[in-house]
């Protein structure tokens, strides 16, 4: 294999070009996000830089403190992230829902695969376990934010059709039992057609990285397909474990449907 | 049957004292936005009640299952709910919900004829007419046996002619059967010319009770 090309400080600067030429035409054309685009590259820049330093000083460390940490953090944020996103309210039953449905599909997830499927020496090499770890917390996450705004907006719209159903008899789970299935599916679909692109629409990110830092192809595309299947396994328990309770807090112990407190809009 | 006393809801609906007997016919009349479906909801327990007590055969509301209890008292709603699919999806699907036993297409077309709808089992749901879906509605909660049956103007924004169909199935099949039937009406004639019991509803309050035959 080739040894890997150094793009060093320099030639770096050059990509920059692309920056300045995209600030040249919204100016020109009067869109008026310049200020945007200067935040986002000088964010993407300094969030890297910052991040390759972490990187570079957790994977010197060989402890699974350190490595417990930093999943523990980034599994924190992921779930920061979907309430802050959602554009929906949710109630203090769903939010829990959210966050154990995430620490129970991304921690299952994460040990299987990096246990059994990867067989990483030790189990909380950082090496491995980090990115991993955040590329099956990221998807979750995703997964999980599709899944709350559905959710809500699915159980507002078919309020009628529900309330319809109780009225002759049937449980809250029967009675939403088609509103679970869609918001499972439409949820996990990105997920799965991400699955269908990859090798011919696009190579995926990891695979591209791993080629660039000179692995065998071969190499990388298994380890593309393994991590896709993680992907999909995380997202699958996750979404499964939010959709099957998460319908439970829109009814209240007498199996009254009761969704004031969960608004299509986000609390002001 | 039911026995409300000092029932208090969400400051919609209040009643001191009401008794409903087994078998018999109640007509429930009054303004609109009086509180009178809220009413209904609560002897199904679709709503929930703050104070007071509401008994179903001697048995406090609170202490049933709510879903067991819907599959006996059940009510149909002023605007029918209509599920994605045929008629005969429709039909059974009260069946289905309440894990009562199907029953065949001759069951299910005998049920529509009584409503005086003639239509094919496969038809979608979804395109029937408002006072066809009504019936269709009407027929999907009597395959279901009901004990207890709540109705929210049947009648109301139908046609004449729905309106008179609607009218003689509960006068020929409902007033003569073991069913408890309770009704919403925005007709004190109807009510009095079939009813037994005429009770008033006016800002969420119980204001009268009569027994009218």
């Amino acid at each position: 294999m080739d040894e890997i090309i150094q793009i060093g400080p320099w030639r770096l600067l050059l990509a920059y070009v692309f920056v300045v030429l995209l600030l040249v035409l919204v100016r020109w054309q009067g869109i008026g996000k310049e200020k945007e685009i200067i935040i986002s590259t000088f964010r993407m820049t300094l969030q890297l830089l910052v991040m390759g330093y972490v990187l570079v000083y957790i994977f010197g460390q060989s402890s699974f403190y350190v490595t417990l940490l930093v999943f523990t953090v980034m599994l924190f944020f992921a779930i920061r992230n979907i309430f802050a996103r959602v554009k929906v309210t949710v109630n203090k039953r769903l939010r829990t829902v959210i966050v154990v449905s995430m620490i129970a599909g991304t921690v299952m997830t994460t040990f299987y695969f990096l246990l059994l499927v990867i067989n990483i020496q030790p189990w909380y090499d950082p090496r491995y376990f980090i990115p991993i770890a955040g590329m099956i917390i990221g998807n979750s996450m995703t997964g999980v934010s599709l899944g709350v705004e559905r959710l809500v907006g699915e159980m507002k719209g078919k309020k009628q059709l529900i309330e319809g159903a109780l009225m002759l008899g049937a449980t809250p789970k029967d009675a939403t039992i088609t509103v679970i299935k869609d918001v499972f599916t439409s949820a996990i679909m990105p997920t799965i057609n991400s699955m269908v692109g990859m090798g011919i629409i696009f190579l995926p990110g990891m695979m591209t990285g791993q080629i660039l830092a000179g692995m065998s192809p071969l190499i990388a595309i298994e380890y593309q397909i393994a991590i896709m299947l993680g992907i999909l396994g995380s997202v699958s328990i996750t979404l499964f474990l939010f959709t099957h309770f998460g319908y439970l807090t829109f009814f209240n112990s007498r199996s009254q449907l009761d969704i004031k407190d969960q608004r299509n809009s986000k609390e002001q | 049957m039911f026995r409300l006393n000092n029932v208090r809801c969400r400051d919609i609906i209040r009643v001191e004292e009401l008794c409903i007997e087994e078998g018999e016919t109640t007509f429930v009349v009054g303004e609109s936005g009086g509180g009178k479906t809220t009413f209904l909801k609560l002897l199904n327990h679709l709503v929930d009640y703050e104070e007071g007590t509401i008994t179903y055969q001697d048995q406090d509301l609170h202490s049933l299952d709510a879903v067991l209890l819907r599959r006996e008292v059940i009510l149909m709603p002023q605007v029918p709910v209509i599920f994605p699919g045929t008629v005969r999806h429709n039909l059974l699907i009260g069946l289905e919900f309440s894990k009562k036993e199907l029953v065949d297409d001759s069951r299910l077309l005998e049920e529509l004829a009584k409503v005086g709808l003639q239509k094919s089992l496969v038809a979608d749901a979804e395109e029937l007419s408002g006072g066809e879906q009504q019936r269709l509605a009407l027929s999907r909660v009597m395959l279901m046996e009901p004990k207890v049956l709540l109705l929210d103007e049947p009648t109301s924004a139908l046609d004449e002619e729905t309106e008179e169909k609607i009218t003689a199935y509960i006068s020929n099949h409902l007033l003569n059967s073991s069913i408890t039937l309770v009704m919403v009406t925005h007709s004190k004639k109807l009510a009095r010319e079939m009813g037994k019991k005429m009770v008033t509803i006016n800002n969420g309050v119980v204001t009268a009770v009569e027994e009218v035959a």
